[in-house]
């Protein structure tokens, strides 16, 4: 038995990262912490205009919530990812991204200085020759967002714990980006961002 | 006709004028025959065939109201700033900031930059859907037999490029898109539920509060269940109006609401607009 090549990075409170993940690996997101959303947006690596899409997700599975089974969908309606375990049981996929400008009107204009999902996925983009325009709307793995049956919506304290563990298998080769959530006016990371872990598995040993 | 010549394909070409399809914009749009009582001049009007689009620059203030003639049209709808594509609707600050995923009366429209695009002054149809998107080549091929503009079954998305094309934008500008008078709710579990149209007639107006680039693309909500591509005209008439100001009931409605309103007001401002 071959021991799996793997890569692992811890990303620091706040932070973003990003990686290429190649067809057939997986990459395992720990909330290593608890409670941490995790913000992240799926590009097919080779036709970045081939992106995650929320809406072609959300009818595609007739539901908003991910877990188990979910495929996430592009904007063409083809696979990027598929959750193959998932230990928390619901992800977001409505809320999108936190920025200085949505903060200015959820909270008030005193957030102006803080940090942002945005800033984080448009600098770690920017890496790889992605703008502002191919910001869309994004997965919040963690996050914990009902909707009621007025259709009343919002960020409500998170399900997770410690050591739960996603993982999504790459269907074609895949970039990821993620911004490791540093809202602290919600209950999205209960207040406090926290550190999070991205294990890359070379699928053909794991 | 005779065809064969330049002179006679000329006359035969000239002689369509004043054709009238059931489908089609009516310029100038104030030879319209039945505006709105409340609007004023007509600045748009257009029947959009099921399985069209279109797209217009529209300026601030603006009413735009979309008909749903016989209760199948599904108004797929993108919204820009004119001439900064840049700043764009965000589906997810919007229902996200308003803490509601539905859309009606009342609701505003965001951009990704703090500010209100567009405000839904009246709705009378409550069929709305800010979640499932339109729909894509690989579905309507897989749903119909064929998603390409020109085949009987297009899909949104194929629409929404080439109306963005043709004004200056790419596909990778496209993000989700909000869809009205085909309706979807979300029960306790996530799950779905398509409640369909609220029936011929119903209409949605929205107020224009920055100028904007609108793209349309009328066809079926990606999560109809019926095996026929069904989709009938939407009416489409733009009127010159108000921005939202302070005193409106709307500018006042939530807190996030009217902090919206100031940035697109400060904006306005700074840029010598207001």
């Amino acid at each position: 038995m071959t021991v799996p090549t793997e890569t692992t990075s811890t990303v620091p409170a706040r932070a973003a990262w990003s990686a290429i993940v190649p067809a057939g690996n997986l990459l395992t997101i720990t909330d290593l912490h608890g409670n941490q959303a995790v913000d992240f947006l799926v590009y097919d690596a080779r036709d970045t205009t081939v992106r995650y899409s929320a809406p072609d997700t959300i009818h595609g599975q007739g539901g908003i919530f991910l877990t188990t089974g979910s495929v996430l969908l592009s904007n063409e309606h083809t696979p990027l990812m598929t959750v193959v375990a998932d230990t928390c049981g619901r992800h977001d996929t409505v809320g999108g991204a936190c920025s200085k400008e949505s903060n200015t009107l959820r909270y008030g204009h005193h957030t102006w200085s803080q940090h942002a999902c945005v800033d984080n996925f448009l600098a770690e983009g920017a890496k790889y020759g992605l703008g502002k325009r191919d910001l869309v709307s994004n997965i919040n793995w963690y996050m914990n967002v009902p909707v009621e049956a007025d259709g009343t919506l919002g960020i409500v304290d998170g399900i997770s714990s410690p050591g739960l563990q996603v993982v999504l298998r790459a269907e074609t080769d895949v970039l990821v980006l993620v911004s490791n959530c540093p809202q602290i006016n919600n209950p999205c990371n209960g207040f406090d961002p926290t550190p999070v872990e991205m294990t890359i598995t070379d699928g053909a040993t794991a | 006709m005779e065809t064969a010549t330049t002179f006679g394909a000329r006359d035969h070409a000239r002689a369509q004028e004043g054709a009238q399809a059931e489908a089609m914009p009516v310029v100038p749009a104030t030879a319209w025959p039945d505006p709105p009582r409340e609007a004023g001049p007509l600045v748009w009007a257009e029947t959009v065939a099921g399985g069209n689009y279109t797209h217009r620059a529209l300026a601030r203030g603006t009413e735009l109201r979309l008909t749903d003639l016989r209760g199948d049209a599904c108004a797929h709808l993108l919204l820009f700033v004119a001439d900064r594509p840049w700043e764009r609707l965000n589906v997810a600050d919007t229902v996200k900031v308003q803490w509601n995923a539905y859309l009606g009366e009342g609701k505003l429209l965001l951009s990704d930059q703090g500010r209100v695009l567009a405000s839904v002054v009246a709705d009378s149809s409550g069929r709305h859907d800010a979640l499932c998107g339109t729909s894509t080549l690989v579905r309507n091929t897989a749903r119909y037999g064929d998603g390409t503009p020109q085949s009987a079954s297009p899909a949104g998305r194929e629409l929404f490029k080439l109306a963005a094309l043709k004004n200056g934008l790419e596909p990778r500008d496209l993000p989700p898109s909000l869809s009205f008078f085909q309706g979807v709710r979300v029960g306790e579990d996530g799950a779905l539920e398509f409640t369909g149209s609220a029936g011929a007639g119903a209409s949605l107006t929205l107020r224009a509060e920055q100028d904007l680039t609108v793209l349309i693309a009328n066809v079926p909500h990606p999560a109809d269940p019926r095996p026929e591509y069904t989709s009938t005209p939407l009416e489409v008439l733009a009127w010159k109006g108000r921005a939202t100001a302070p005193g409106d009931p709307l500018w006042e409605a939530s807190p996030e609401g009217r902090r919206a309103f100031l940035n697109t007001a400060d904006f306005h401002t700074a840029r010598g607009l207001a």
